[in-house]
């Protein structure tokens, strides 16, 4: 079985440690909210500034002045701090974040992102995707292992307008968990009940398959 | 007698001197903190051909959308764009022109300009297509990237409360690019929704120090939300 975005999120919510700072971007990187350890205290950042973000307000907690990156309504828990745009990348571009969750349209060997532009359609924009993964140095991507039309997002070379060059070290699909060293992916996980060979036909870059894959449990 | 007093009594004298071709940096995340009476003033001026630097640019019909209406924007430096239909239509025309900037990086060349830094490295976007033409530089074995600071003829902020001198505080997420748009305008316009006598405010708890501030104004806000997100109570 694939995982499901929930089991995801699950997944990636095990990287956490007490006291980390984390960053996670807008998508499927939200959900990992929800999986914080019970008594593990980790802040969460959002990219607008505010470090120590809290779930969204009742109707009574509303207030326009209090958003995320992704320019929902949101609280602030206990110990959180707010600050300006500027102090906000000061400490995404410093390394200070310890985590950063995001998902991406490609990634590649050499641990290249792309996931921000797909020439002809409508392009948004980058927001602050390229600095995160320009400046953290503990990454996750967290995407499905194939597109909706089953080609591999996990390839030799992106084929589309990068976020970031040679920045990504980690990945988590809906298939597996994977690390990227030397100009190959490394299968470290699987999802339950999926097969290793499942994984080696979807994935299109360079693979290397150790003796033992675990599989993972929920 | 103040010569520290900045504030105006109109949002015409506030935006007095903003003149056809001009710069103009905008405060403001989504519809979050901007500076939404002072870009109504602009769009009642009718001036065109407007370069604008803001993280966004608002939707349709609110914030800096409203100035896409009279086609006043020529180019605009943000991070992320097109939350209106406006905005697509005139961009793929090929009436407005959009420079993506990284957040990070608008954030940090306001700031640089505001403080007489021209430029910067930073490898934000190093091999993607937003730097493709910029100047390239190792430092201990890693590439960056030169970037080059913003200074604007106009810089219109949102502030919650300021005493008459222009010392002001922000508030919660509404701060966002406001602190370092307040710095880097030869004309530094600020609206508050209050306005307080020198002395009331702690000099503790001031964001925004006077000296960068030319003008002052009070205004009444809609602070429009852009995702309403709730949970049960």
């Amino acid at each position: 079985m694939t995982l499901s975005r929930e089991q995801m999120a699950m997944r990636v919510a095990r990287e956490l440690e007490d006291g980390y700072y984390v960053n996670l971007g807008i998508g499927i990187p939200t959900l990992v909210a929800n999986y914080i350890p019970d008594g593990m205290d980790v802040m969460l950042q959002s990219e607008n500034g505010l470090l120590g973000m809290g779930p969204f307000p009742t109707e009574v907690e509303l207030d326009a002045d209090m958003i995320n990156a992704g320019k929902e309504t949101v609280t602030t828990i206990k110990g959180a701090s707010i600050f300006s745009s500027a102090e906000s990348f000061a400490m995404i571009r410093g390394g200070h974040v310890d985590l950063t969750v995001l998902g991406a349209f490609e990634v590649d060997i050499q641990g290249n992102i792309a996931s921000w532009m797909i020439p002809g359609k409508l392009i948004k924009g980058m927001g602050g995707a390229m600095d995160l993964v320009a400046a953290a140095r503990n990454i996750i991507v967290m995407m499905t292992h194939a597109d909706k039309h089953g080609n591999s997002k996990l390839l030799d070379q992106c084929t589309l307008p990068l976020t970031g060059a040679g920045c990504i070290k980690k990945v988590l699909t809906d298939l597996a968990y994977l690390e990227i060293e030397n100009g190959a992916f490394i299968l470290k996980e699987r999802a339950p009940g999926v097969s290793v060979e499942e994984i080696v036909s979807k994935t299109a870059g360079k693979l290397i398959v150790p003796d033992t894959v675990v599989e993972m449990t929920f | 007698m103040s010569g520290f007093d900045k504030v105006v009594t109109s949002y015409a004298e506030a935006m007095k001197g903003l003149e056809d071709n001009m710069t103009v940096a905008a405060g403001g995340f989504g519809l979050c903190g901007i500076p939404e009476n002072l870009i109504a003033q602009i769009r009642k001026m009718g001036v065109k051909n407007l370069t604008v630097y803001s993280n966004n640019c608002g939707i349709d019909g609110f914030g800096l959308g409203v100035l896409l209406e009279d086609k006043q924007i020529k180019t605009i430096h943000a991070s992320y764009v097109g939350e209106n239909k406006m905005f697509e239509q005139q961009m793929l025309q090929g009436e407005l022109e959009v420079i993506l900037t990284p957040q990070g990086t608008l954030a940090e060349k306001m700031r640089a300009g505001g403080a007489g830094i021209p430029g910067f490295y930073t490898a934000t976007g190093y091999g993607t297509p937003v730097t493709e033409g910029k100047e390239v530089r190792q430092f201990n074995g890693r590439n960056y990237v030169l970037e080059e600071a913003i200074v604007a003829d106009f810089a219109i902020v949102k502030a919650w409360k300021a005493d008459r001198f222009g010392n002001a505080i922000y508030r919660h997420t509404a701060q966002n690019f406001n602190p370092m748009v307040a710095t880097c305008g030869r004309i530094t316009v600020m609206e508050v929704e209050e306005i307080v006598e020198p002395g009331e405010l702690d000099p503790c708890q001031i964001h925004t120090p006077g000296i960068y501030v030319d003008r002052l104004i009070q205004g009444t806000f809609e602070k429009r939300i852009e995702k309403r997100t709730v949970r049960a109570a």
